[in-house]
């Protein structure tokens, strides 16, 4: 079964939210969802650019009161 | 009764827990109310961020190392024993030996390993400093290098954020003054967008790679190296040629978390201002094996140490919390063999370097000497 894993990379300015899911991943199965927390606007369209350069999925993003969000499925 | 405080790991952010506590609680420990054990893995101490020099011959490898036991607080149990499991249910740890040690209150600092076996030939067709045989194998592979293409290669996750630079433009620095520049081609990866994770000091670094010939291929994460062909590939992929790959290797925590069931990749779930692992009330987390995503830095674990030290000191004499992690990171920046700058940023503040200057390099050359007080928690 699959599972969801969040990631809170509010504040982080170092290594940062994209650095962050990337290390992620590696450590995830196929099919596991990862939802990430960013103070960066940049995030929510980073996140979906790089997914589709590399061929993970990005599912669902947006803003969500004081933060953006970006759920990103791992596809390979 | 005693109490026990237990630090599994004897690298930076344990021994400063170990040795600033000393200090706060020194009449308690001398009566005997509280004990502090450290387990370690190694009777030698060494100084990480001197590994950087160690191919250029900027440090001698005798000036990385002390006894672990001489950098401790006489008032530390220390065993070279590594703990083998840890029962946070049962408070108690496990180690090679067999030994059992119980606790009251445990601080794991367990630290980061090179994996460089994750990435196909990347071991064996790559060098990399951050540990010592990879640095002595760097260093003669730099004496025999004649010009050609370098590639200086960043993995996630990696501790140390600004060390690719650095290496890179010490490299440059370096071929220069060998009279090597003009026969080599520096190419530069990195995983996202940028040169770097921190925005501002990619800022500086891009036009600075620009004005110095250094190429740049972002939004690079290493799938394989062909070690024969000697030619390296990106999940995006991008192939490039090399002579000689310079690679900072992906890093996962210490075998003894994953093993324990303490966390994904040896990272223990940690909380961001109490440093208190996910779940527990006695169970602080360290250094580069928490999974806050911060930069994984000896800074960050020297100010961690401290957050620690203080809350622990406050439990233990007063049975009150002290004080949270702001998140606070430190990092210097050497941006050639002269100069150097240094960036600091918080959960609240973000980072702001100033302009590369000869004073701080100089700086930071007698903070390679000024560690050993940091270690001994008097800096």
């Amino acid at each position: 079964m699959s599972e969801r894993k969040l990631i809170d990379a509010r504040g982080s300015f170092c290594p940062g939210p994209l650095m962050e899911l990337i290390a992620a991943l590696k450590l995830m199965q196929l099919g596991d969802e990862v939802e990430i927390y960013s103070t960066d606007q940049g995030t929510a369209k980073d996140v979906p650019e790089w997914c589709a350069k590399v061929g993970h999925e990005a599912i669902e993003s947006g803003e969500k009161n004081d933060h953006w969000f970006v759920v990103v499925r791992k596809a390979k | 009764m005693s109490k026990k405080i237990l630090i599994v790991g004897g690298g930076l952010s344990g021994t400063i827990v170990a040795n600033g506590l000393c200090r706060q609680i020194k009449s308690e420990i001398r009566k005997g109310d509280v004990s502090i054990t450290m387990l370690g893995t190694s009777d030698t101490h060494m100084y990480q961020p001197g590994l950087l020099y160690l191919p250029f011959g900027r440090i001698r490898e005798r000036e990385l190392f002390r006894p672990q036991r001489k950098v401790l607080h006489k008032s530390v149990i220390f065993h070279v024993d590594p703990a083998t499991n840890i029962d946070v249910d049962n408070k108690r740890v496990t180690c090679k030996s067999g030994a059992v040690h119980d606790y009251d209150y445990l601080v794991l600092a367990t630290g980061s390993r090179l994996m460089p076996q994750n990435i196909p030939g990347l071991a064996e067709g790559a060098h990399w400093l951050y540990d010592l045989e990879g640095a002595r194998k760097m260093r003669e592979a730099l004496d025999n290098f004649e010009g050609g293409k370098i590639v200086v290669n960043v993995n996630a996750p990696h501790k140390c954020p600004v060390a690719p630079l650095e290496i890179t433009f010490m490299l440059k620095d370096y071929l220069q003054g060998k009279g090597l520049w003009d026969k080599t081609e520096i190419t530069y990866t990195y995983p996202i967008g940028r040169v770097l994770a921190l925005e501002p000091v990619a800022e500086w670094a891009k036009p600075a790679m620009d004005e110095s010939g250094i190429k740049y291929e972002t939004f690079f994460n290493t799938k394989e190296v062909d070690p024969a062909a000697k030619t390296i590939s990106s999940e995006e992929g991008v192939t490039l040629d090399y002579d000689l790959l310079v690679t900072i290797p992906p890093h996962a925590g210490a075998e003894v978390i994953t093993d324990s069931g303490l966390g994904d990749g040896g990272w223990v779930p940690t909380h961001r201002t109490k440093l208190l692992r996910e779940g527990s009330t006695d169970v602080f987390v360290c250094g580069d094996t928490t999974n806050i995503p911060i930069s994984k830095a000896g800074s960050t674990a020297h100010f961690e140490a401290d957050v620690i030290i203080d809350n622990l000191t406050s439990l233990l004499t007063e049975n009150r919390w002290a004080r949270e992690y702001d998140g606070k990171v430190f990092c210097f920046v050497e941006t050639g063999m002269k100069t150097g700058t240094y960036v600091w940023f918080d959960y609240k503040t973000p980072p702001n370097p100033g302009a590369p200057s000869q004073m701080i390099h100089w700086f930071k050359l007698a903070y390679n000497r000024l560690y050993w007080l940091s270690a001994k928690g008097l800096l």
